[in-house]
């Protein structure tokens, strides 16, 4: 029995953006101010649970084909291979850096090791809470 | 630049990744995380060996200095525990391989085994009380997935009881991690340590020290053993035994950790209690370990004992008990391992679990019974065994210290062990076979090979003790000596 609500849907199509548009503003803002991967993935992530919310699962698989359990390995892999790449350097372990670049439309801009870290805490993140819920969810 | 040390927690964490989008090449998994247990193995000999002669090594995460930023710290207790846990490990993995069966394999079995090392190395290696919490979580959400993996009835009952428990007792963990920032303000062991002793110990500090000696004893399974033997007896034979020869040693580890460390001030309080609480589980464990006729809960209860019996050489606290509880806590974890592994086998071969309704398994599987002859004298403490050393110096410095009663609790507890082992042995071992040749099933060498390697580990563990003296005799000296470990870790030479 599946409740066919117009209205969630509705909202959810417009909704989902703005949350992930705030979602990768938290992520991104979270170098010197309140926010990052972790606040950033949880943030992504509710958007994707809305989706599965509003309509149902089979149909966001098919416009979303992620295995989410492999989104979260990913994003370990990319935080773990970040620290490991301070080794291959010859730098303490976890070590970060950074520089200033004048990118075409950006201007001046701060590129930093530790956003590649936290895109992949953000992935981790995203991938475990899709995870999670869709378990539940598929328990009958 | 001392990077080495971290990779005996990130090469398991990385491979372990790896594998999970290796999930189909189930003969890949295998390889690689076997080879990458070997890797780690063959890593922390060479820390142990650079920690003799270079001293303790410590490794500030991205170039914070302590007491700032977070750091690993290697001294020869943790590379030797590392060691021997990477061993252990890479001899269940090869008795996983003929065991364990294809349907835990896909169920992503290698990549958690490998988790719960790199929390157990994480542990071990940490020199910071809060990242003690986070390895500690690392072993534990690991622990919670093998322990439930499969699904079956026994499983699910006894890991709700072992997932409760322990997420209780990280929440007094992280409680207790809170008074202690609160009282002295930092986070960092060497540090703590210092301002621990600059403000005194005092009731405040002992409080805040008793309840971590509660966390870690559910952990350990001092006294707090209630949900060990039935969390420890239903998961599949080669978890157990990781489980029996790993999980218990981290909460033991820590209690060394904090106590000799951190707070060393009140020994008439903390440390009398540690031996209180030891001698009672020595009592407790050896009633069940005579008490129950199914294997695997005599094996769990061994545990128990075991746990007792090390920290005796805590609560005792002199160099040479020390000495004898870092032989002993290296001892059981090839022990203990063997021990679940053989109990295990026992039952796959007889398919059941009780020792009377096994009989003469010596006629159908000579070298195996031998192994088990070889690991109840382990055990308890016959020489030239690997148990008989640590036996023998926590003896002598519960002697010193004039224990004479803990003493008598740690000999008594050998005596039932070795009781608790024979009748396992007279009754299922010995005596006619009540297998016919035709019903025989044949004993996989995957399984038996594990197992030998673990009986030559403990023989040669017991022969070679000279090889190692060295070695303990300088964890026991740091140990015993905290402003090594603190010099280590706060002076600025890099």
């Amino acid at each position: 029995m599946r409740i066919n609500d117009v209205i969630l849907r509705t909202v959810t199509k417009i909704v989902v953006f703005i949350i992930l548009t705030f979602g990768v503003y938290l992520f991104l803002s979270g170098h010197n101010t309140p926010g990052g991967g972790f606040i950033g993935g949880l943030v992504l992530a509710s958007a994707f649970v809305l989706l599965y919310l509003s309509s149902d699962i089979e149909s966001v698989q098919k416009s979303l084909p992620l295995d989410f359990k492999m989104v979260a390995a990913f994003g370990v892999l990319l935080a773990t291979s970040t620290g490991f790449g301070s080794l291959l350097l010859g730098v303490p372990f976890l070590s970060q850096t950074f520089a200033y670049f004048d990118l075409p439309i950006f201007g001046k801009t701060e590129l930093t090791t530790v956003t590649i870290f936290e895109a992949g805490v953000a992935l981790a993140v995203v991938g475990v809470v899709v995870t999670i819920i869709l378990s539940i969810s598929e328990d009958e | 630049m001392n990077n080495i040390i971290v990779l005996p927690l990130i090469l398991p964490i990385m491979v372990g990744v790896l594998l999970v989008f290796l999930r189909p090449y189930i003969r890949l998994q295998r390889i690689i995380s076997l080879l990458t247990m070997i890797g780690v193995a063959c890593i922390s000999v060479y820390i142990l060996n650079r920690i003799q002669t270079e001293g303790i090594m410590r490794l500030d995460f991205g170039g914070w200095k302590p007491p700032f930023g977070i750091l690993f710290v290697a001294d020869s207790f943790s590379a030797l525990l590392v060691l021997t846990a990477s061993v252990v490990t890479a001899i269940c993995l090869i008795y996983a391989f003929s065991s364990i069966g294809e349907r835990h394999e896909r169920m992503f079995f290698y990549p958690f085994i490998l988790f719960l090392v790199a929390g157990v190395n994480g542990s071990f290696l940490t020199g910071d009380l809060f990242n003690l919490f986070v390895c500690f979580e690392v072993m534990l959400l690991a622990s919670y997935v093998l322990v439930t993996l499969g699904g079956e009835k026994a499983q699910l009952r006894e890991s709700i009881k072992y997932v409760v428990i322990n997420i209780l007792s990280s929440w007094f963990f992280l409680v207790a991690l809170a008074y202690l920032y609160g009282t002295v303000g930092t986070l960092n062991m060497a540090h703590i340590s210092e301002r621990v002793a600059e403000a005194g110990q005092g009731p405040l500090l002992t409080t805040v020290s008793i309840l971590f000696l509660i966390v870690f004893s559910l952990k350990a399974g001092l006294l707090l053993f209630f949900w060990l033997p039935g969390s420890y007896s239903a998961p599949p034979t080669v978890i157990a035994a990781l489980f029996g020869a790993l999980l218990t040693k981290v909460g033991i580890y820590a209690l060394f950790r904090t106590f000799t460390l951190i707070f060393y001030h009140e020994p008439s309080i903390t440390h009398n209690l540690i031996g209180i609480m030891a001698g009672i589980t020595l009592i407790v464990g050896c009633m069940g370990a005579v008490a129950y006729k199914d294997v695997r809960q005599i094996a769990s209860y061994n545990v128990v004992i075991a746990v007792g019996f090390m920290l005796i050489g805590l609560a005792v606290g002199t160099q040479t008990s020390l000495e004898g509880s870092i032989y002993y806590i290296i001892h059981d974890m090839i022990a203990k391992a063997m021990l679940f592994l053989l109990v295990g086998t026992m039952i796959v071969l007889t398919g059941v679990t009780k020792f009377d309704q096994m009989s003469g398994l010596i006629r159908n599987y000579p070298l195996f019974s031998w192994m088990f002859f070889v690991v109840t004298c382990s055990l308890a403490g016959i020489p030239p065994l690997s148990g008989f050393v640590g036996k023998v110096l926590v003896g002598q410095g519960a002697i010193e210290n004039g224990s004479y009663v803990l003493v008598a609790l740690a000999f008594i507890s050998s005596v039932v062990v070795l009781y608790s082992l024979l009748r396992i042995f007279l009754n299922s071992i010995f005596g006619e076979t009540i297998i016919s040749p035709e019903d025989e099933l044949p004993l996989k060498k995957g399984l038996l090979i594990p197992i030998v390697l673990l009986g030559i580990g403990t023989i040669s563990l017991g022969l070679e003790a000279e090889v190692l003296s060295s070695y303990v005799s300088d964890a026991a000296n740091t140990l015993f000596n905290p402003s090594i470990y603190i010099d280590a870790v706060l002076s600025g030479n890099k």
